[in-house]
């Protein structure tokens, strides 16, 4: 369970706080959707939710974050790590840059865990399984596209077997199929009892994958609850958020005056 | 304007990402370029400004055999805005970075500051002009590259991606770009994975497979029924309006206002016949 308590949040150099009074709760096996605008503080609350921010990157942090009842506030950066992991919106600044090959940037989590070559090659081919990335393993991680550098970056974190994860736009550069594999994978690591906070735009990934659905609004979280409903509630537009085609589409031929129906029976 | 004859790349020996692709863009064209992660699309528009060169084949631009010329020369006709915005940023300030390419055009100072301004209002960054890029979010990096790409107003701008990361007003917001830029007649070239966002906003579709062209045409022909199976093979999936549109025997309805055209033309006391444009 991953536990932020009025977390308030200020980036070092900032007059104004970026995330306000957040109450969230991510239980074992649970994955929490992130909706909000451009700026509306998604990236920094995945920050704050990893412990980074205020641990890694300074800034200043009012209220607390718990990770299975253990206050992060008390960790070491290496500490945080073997508990929370978090998976950047630009996979180009997840890359290590001293890997020669694919394989082996997706070793480099656990071996920096301390773990046995052999747990860690059973972990790098298993992530690897899961993201159908055996075409590429032997090349170089700095020659992938921007789509497969994605992958690359959450089977990365896959290998470490976390216990808590954080993505920050996970699927932003991947084809439908990458985007379903990695809500494949996801959905296996919260069945393996991993809590998953993701931050997101693609409503129609999110309406699959998770249970419930936040909406944060200038920092702070105005929508909370199942996804559907979340995903489902009138005001989400005025928030900035696209909602699920579906509900896009059903309004659109509502506003025409046809017979939502029509459409819903299509959908089945 | 812009003739692509057997096309091959190869990088270092390895991977032939493009594969032997014959196009040809009109001027005036908005062509959306189409395919999974790795297909060769990035690899593809790289070479229309000549950051990258052929393995084989040939790239003519307005004529001329890019091979011929210097980027610093196909710059001028040809604006790419990347994937990843911090490739490409590098300045000071927003103002600065969206300046520095008309200003390595050699144009007046006037000249590029009207650009500018331009350019910085058409992404909404028009208030942030004395801001560091490095304090704007990814996705307002995203829409600054894209402005230094419009500032230089080119004939041709190609939009690796543009919506990634964006939210819906940041969609929108590109819409609106795509749309000033075809009304100005200018060529637009993009790549992207969001098909309804390539429905709505471009005339011609691409669709790319291991580095070859498997499909192309206008987005009612790409995306009816029958080419399904070529979109899911290159892992695609047709955009939502055109599956309903198809589950209800409307015909080809790849934009949402074409498929709620054909609704209202097939309901009770609405036009008969149906049928999607």
């Amino acid at each position: 369970m991953l536990e932020l308590r009025q977390a308030t949040y200020r980036y070092a150099g900032y007059a104004r706080p970026v995330v306000h009074e957040v109450d969230l709760r991510v239980d074992d096996g649970e994955i929490v959707g992130l909706v909000g605008a451009n700026d509306s503080g998604k990236s920094t609350l995945c920050l704050v939710a990893s412990g980074l921010a205020p641990a890694s990157i300074g800034g200043e942090l009012k209220g607390t974050l718990t990770l299975d009842r253990t206050p992060a506030a008390g960790l070491r950066t290496y500490q945080l790590a073997e508990r929370v992991v978090i998976g950047f919106q630009n996979p180009n600044t997840q890359r290590s840059g001293i890997a020669a090959t694919v394989f082996e940037e997706i070793a480099l989590g656990p071996i920096n865990l301390g773990l046995s070559v052999t747990e860690t090659v059973a972990r790098t081919r298993e992530a690897i399984a899961r993201l159908r990335l055996e075409p590429i393993v032997q090349q170089d991680p700095q020659r992938l596209s921007g789509g497969q550098s994605q992958l690359v970056a959450i089977a990365s974190l896959l290998a470490m077997r976390p216990r808590h994860v954080i993505l920050d736009e996970p699927t932003a550069q991947l084809d439908p199929a990458g985007t379903q594999l990695v809500g494949e994978a996801l959905h296996a690591l919260a069945a393996a009892g991993t809590s998953l906070l993701v931050a997101e735009h693609k409503t129609d990934l999110l309406e699959g994958l998770c249970d419930r659905v936040v909406a944060l609004d200038a920092g702070r979280i105005v929508l909370d609850g199942p996804a559907g409903r979340v995903l489902g509630d009138p005001g989400l537009v005025a928030l900035g958020v696209e909602p699920p085609s579906h509900v896009r589409l059903g309004r659109s031929a509502a506003a025409a005056g046809v017979d939502r129906a029509r459409i819903d029976v299509a959908l089945q | 304007m812009i003739e692509i004859e057997e096309l091959v790349h190869v990088y270092s020996g390895e991977t032939r990402a493009v594969n032997g692709v014959s196009l040809s863009i009109g001027a005036g064209e908005a062509i959306a370029v189409v395919g999974q992660n790795g297909s060769g699309k990035s690899t593809l528009v790289r070479h229309l400004n000549g950051l990258l060169r052929p393995t084989e084949g040939r790239v003519a631009i307005d004529g001329l055999d890019a091979a011929g010329r210097r980027v610093a020369q196909l710059a001028g006709i040809v604006g790419l805005a990347f994937q990843d915005p911090d490739r490409q940023i590098f300045a000071g300030s927003v103002r600065a970075e969206a300046a520095f390419g008309p200003r390595n055009l050699g144009w007046r100072r006037d000249a590029v500051d009207a650009a500018v301004a331009e350019a910085l209002t058409a992404v909404g960054l028009a208030g942030e002009a004395e801001t560091n890029p490095y304090d704007l979010g990814y996705s307002s990096r995203k829409l600054l590259a894209l402005a230094s790409v419009l500032a230089m107003r080119t004939a041709v701008v190609v939009l690796d991606e543009p919506t990634t990361g964006q939210d819906a007003r940041g969609v929108a917001r590109l819409e609106a770009i795509v749309r000033s830029l075809r009304e100005a007649g200018r060529t637009v070239i993009a790549i992207s994975h969001d098909m309804r966002f390539v429905a709505e906003s471009f005339e011609r579709v691409v669709v790319m497979r291991l580095g070859r062209i498997v499909a192309d045409g206008s987005p009612a022909e790409v995306f009816a029924e029958r080419g399904w199976p070529v979109l899911r093979s290159t892992n695609l999936e047709p955009p939502l309006a055109a599956v309903v549109g198809a589950r209800l025997s409307l015909g080809s309805t790849p934009t949402e206002a074409s498929l709620v055209a054909a609704l209202v033309a097939g309901q009770p006391g609405g036009r008969t016949g149906g049928g999607g444009r």
